[in-house]
């Protein structure tokens, strides 16, 4: 069915900027899980809306220098990964099954992590650190990817959440 | 469901969001027309380097390209495509390109 406009429709997608705000939380720090987060960050830039994400408990490995880039994804304990459990901690398990995800991933396009924070934050992305996990941690700014923008405690994260959606990872 | 609309003078057919359905019906004399209903007032040099690549990357890819693969493939930083085509730069070339949105995750 075809009707005649006269003039070319504004595309929904251009109305006033939104003022939706999203807050993803991530709490885990094996590489599968430090996907979910980034990828929902991605898409939420990519609408304009103004994203934030909180690294807390296992979640600081993905912005803590020493070990972002060295996320591991294990069959043990996870029986999501469809492997009998009594492989799991055989030497040499989690790196083949990191290993294999990372090619995986890499297949879709995706980045690895360093990368793809990078990429979020030159998107308008800002990435806050748990102060809680960072003492725990004995983590300083100088430990954290220099994206991060600060380190800060959950009610300051109450503060930048107001109004927003939340999703925790 | 396809609407007929009038872009600069041209009838082309869109969808309910208003996305052009089908890229032969684009010319790059509609492109500055489609840029300025969407805010972007100036299509610059740079903005031109980007639709570009994209009409060319969907032609031969059959896919609109997602910000990642322009700023992997061209030399544009993704920093760069969100000052050009600032909040929704995925959506907002892709319409002034007279292309599908993009469906990638990345």
């Amino acid at each position: 069915m075809t009707t005649v406009t006269k003039t070319a429709p504004v595309p929904s997608f251009a109305d006033e900027d939104t003022d939706r705000k999203l807050c993803i939380i991530c709490s885990k720090g094996t590489l599968d899980m430090a996907y979910p987060g980034m990828v929902l960050a991605n898409a939420a830039l990519g609408e304009g809306i103004e994203t934030h994400v909180f690294f807390t408990f296992w979640g600081l490995d993905m912005v803590t220098r020493k070990r972002m880039d060295h996320l591991k994804a294990t069959p043990v304990g996870n029986t999501a990964m469809h492997m009998p459990q009594a492989l799991g901690p055989i030497p040499g398990m989690t790196a083949m099954a990191t290993h294999m995800m990372k090619k995986e991933i890499a297949k879709l396009g995706f980045p690895e992590v360093p990368e793809f924070l990078q990429t979020l934050v030159d998107s308008g992305a800002h990435l806050w650190a748990c102060k809680m996990s960072a003492d725990m941690m004995k983590l300083e700014m100088e430990d954290l990817f220099d994206g991060v923008e600060g380190i800060i405690g959950a009610t300051e994260f109450m503060e930048l959440s107001e109004g927003g959606q939340i999703i925790f990872i | 469901m396809t609407t007929m609309a009038s872009i600069a003078g041209r009838e082309i057919q869109v969808d309910e969001e208003g996305f052009m359905t089908d890229p032969a019906e684009w010319t790059e004399d509609m492109a500055a027309a489609l840029a300025k209903s969407i805010g972007i007032d100036e299509l610059t040099p740079d903005h031109w380097s980007v639709i570009r690549f994209l009409r060319d990357d969907f032609a031969s890819e059959g896919e609109t390209p997602t910000l990642r693969r322009i700023s992997s493939t061209i030399d544009v930083t993704t920093k760069r495509l969100f000052e050009l085509f600032p909040k929704k730069p995925g959506k907002k070339m892709a319409y002034v390109s007279g292309l599908p949105k993009p469906k990638g995750c990345i």
